[in-house]
């Protein structure tokens, strides 16, 4: 970097330090876009905690016992929350992938279910 | 007379009627005497008073005839990655001939759904086990892909998947490392359809596959297992199959 380039960031840097210090948002949110915007089958609180106790109590009990109820199941997520652009809800923008990114927390649903609904799978351009 | 035939018949009516309202008078919430026939619902558990199964007349599946191979394929988003040697296989067809005779037959052989399904027992973490109903599965769940149940199963009929999966069918996720079989399209059997081999082979006109509860005696599958000779495949391994082939 020459330096009048040098020193241009560095007052740049100090014009924008103020800035940043009473910024009301500083730290990074994720990416989340609701597309059908309602209620979901939790009040939204107890879905950001309680979603994957939700997910692991209904597959045992889909997955062992043949119950198929659609309020925790993870197809009715997808059905739900797959994004309208990408029609899925994995991706950099995709619903569950965005916040697992943010979160750091590693996401294998999608190793073997799918991450689009059934409609949007079969018609594919 | 005719009094007397009325009066009996209304009698016979009655008591049909009451037998009826008893049979689905609850004793216990949840519990009834007799169960009322039709479409399991959604928050009913698979029933271990149920027990399904398929017969195949090989008389009927034409040698060369693959639809339940296909409809197997579509239904349970089976591709091909280019390996045919370790491309999972849930359904493949057998073509038998006897060399003294010339008799040549063909049969689909998939997982017979064992009432004691060895891969069940060599299971080290589980994953494998039967439904009430007596549908054996994999919980992919908790599959470490070990194979030890492919070893175990003296039909073949499980796989493990060697490849990343994409565009499952929402309703059968799959993927890499896990092992797998045929699940009697359990997903549709849970919605009171038939699985996708039987309809493929009916929709054909073959009618070589029938589905249906064994333990029901007014089944369809039930009385032709009454009625005709049937036979499971390495019976001697008494393993009792929850599929069985006639003309074997």
């Amino acid at each position: 970097m020459p330096p009048h380039g040098l020193l241009r960031f560095f007052a740049c840097l100090l014009l924008a330090l103020p800035a940043l210090a009473f910024a009301a948002e500083r730290t990074p949110k994720p990416f989340i876009v609701i597309d059908k915007p309602g209620q979901c089958v939790e009040a939204a609180e107890i879905m950001r905690r309680e979603h994957p106790d939700m997910l692991k109590h209904q597959r045992d009990r889909t997955m062992r016992e043949g119950i198929r109820t659609r309020k925790y199941s993870l197809k009715e997520c997808v059905e739900c929350h797959a994004g309208a652009k990408t029609a899925s809800v994995i991706g950099e923008k995709g619903f569950c992938q965005s916040c697992h990114d943010y979160a750091s927390v590693r996401l294998d649903c999608f190793g073997c279910h799918a991450s689009k609904p059934k409609l949007a799978s079969g018609a594919k351009p | 007379m005719s009094a007397d035939a009325n009066e009996a018949l209304s009698r016979r009516g009655f008591l049909a009627i009451s037998a009826a309202t008893l049979g689905g008078v609850m004793l216990a919430p949840g519990i009834r005497l007799i169960e009322i026939a039709g479409a399991r619902a959604p928050e009913q558990a698979a029933s271990k008073r149920v027990r399904w199964g398929l017969l195949i007349d090989t008389n009927k599946c034409a040698p060369g005839c693959d639809d339940c191979v296909k409809a197997c394929a579509t239904e349970n988003g089976i591709r091909s990655t280019g390996h045919p040697r370790t491309d999972p296989q849930w359904i493949r067809k057998v073509e038998l001939k006897d060399p003294r005779s010339g008799r040549a037959h063909s049969a689909p052989v998939m997982c017979q759904h064992c009432e004691h399904p060895p891969c069940v027992d060599v299971c080290p973490t589980g994953a494998s086990f039967k439904r009430a109903d007596g549908i054996v599965l994999v919980d992919r769940h908790t599959c470490i892909g070990c194979r030890y149940c492919i070893m175990a199963c003296p039909y073949k009929a499980r796989s493990i998947v060697f490849q990343e999966v994409t565009d499952q069918n929402p309703d059968v996720p799959r993927g890499k490392g896990c092992a797998e079989g045929c699940t009697l399209c359990v997903h549709r059997v849970d919605r009171d359809q038939q699985p996708a081999c039987v309809e493929a082979c009916a929709k054909a006109g073959h009618n070589a596959m029938i589905f249906g509860d064994l333990n029901d005696p007014q089944s369809e599958i039930a009385r032709r297992v009454a009625k005709y000779a049937s036979t499971q495949i390495r019976a001697d391994l008494k393993l009792n199959p929850g599929v069985r082939y006639q003309g074997l």
